[in-house]
């Protein structure tokens, strides 16, 4: 498995512990009457799961075992690959960041960090079709 | 990789890409608010990610990764499985549409049209999830 889809996968599980833990959260937030703006967390929950888990496995997996695009550039462009990575996690790190900031401690730091993080990850999305694209081809 | 497969795939990305578009559009409008219609995005961004992304993409590597049979046709019924490609899409964009516009007709046609995809595509995929075959050749 090349070090990309490590990369993909690995932190791909800690995105999925993480948002296991903010779900315990949110369920536990009007049992134990806690503050009213964690419930506004649901996002960031959603979005752990299914951008940080499931989407960042997949891409793992297709970087990994998808088929060669050719013999000099088995997988695309190595280097698109890792910015596709450090986009989507840094953009998905700047929302978990950006989301709380907003609720709890309202200003400009926080809605630039989500506009930010809203144009790297969908950066990161581009960049990932665009390195796949050619690797999806018949036989 | 087959040719269905293909399609699926691809067309999978194209909604990765324009889900992530729309996602991109409100979550900026979230940080730095430029217009309230964007919210009317919402549920389109979940339908083309949902659907149109992952179950699509599950649907075209579930058709390439999955044993074949040993006898032609060795994919079985592919006409369920275009149906299920043609459906599967043609739902997504008209759910996604229909709540935009906030019609919850065109919407309910979107829905009912993605279940016949998912309902074509598990009847094809049924028979495909076995142990492998192997053919012996004639006189060993």
């Amino acid at each position: 498995m090349p070090p990309l889809a490590r990369y993909h996968i690995k932190t791909g599980l800690v995105y999925f512990a993480a948002a296991l833990l903010l779900g315990v959260l949110l369920a536990a937030q009007p049992v134990f009457a806690l503050p009213p703006q964690i419930a506004a967390l649901r996002p960031v929950f959603l979005h752990l799961l299914i951008v940080g888990w499931v989407t960042q496995l997949i891409m793992g997996v297709v970087y990994w075992m998808f088929p060669k695009e050719s013999k000099e550039r088995p997988r695309g462009s190595p280097r698109l690959g890792w910015a596709v990575f450090l986009l989507l996690n840094g953009g998905l790190a700047l929302r978990v960041i950006g989301e709380p900031l907003l609720i709890f401690q309202p200003g400009p730091a926080a809605g630039a960090a989500l506009a930010v993080s809203a144009v790297l990850q969908t950066a990161a999305g581009w960049g990932f079709i665009a390195n796949t694209w050619a690797r999806i081809k018949e036989r | 990789m087959p040719r269905l497969s293909v399609w699926m795939v691809r067309a999978a990305l194209l909604h990765l890409g324009t889900g992530f578009t729309v996602g991109g559009l409100l979550l900026f409008n979230k940080g730095e608010p430029f217009d309230t219609g964007v919210w009317a995005l919402l549920q389109v961004h979940v339908d083309l990610l949902i659907f149109g992304w992952i179950m699509q993409l599950a649907m075209g590597v579930a058709y390439w990764i999955l044993p074949r049979f040993a006898q032609p046709p060795k994919y079985g019924r592919t006409w369920l499985a275009a149906l299920a490609f043609g459906l599967i899409n043609a739902g997504t964009l008209i759910s996604a549409g229909g709540q935009w516009a906030g019609s919850s007709g065109w919407t309910l046609v979107g829905r009912a049209a993605i279940l016949l995809a998912g309902l074509c595509f598990a009847v094809y995929i049924f028979p495909r999830v076995k142990p492998m075959e192997f053919v012996t050749p004639p006189g060993r």
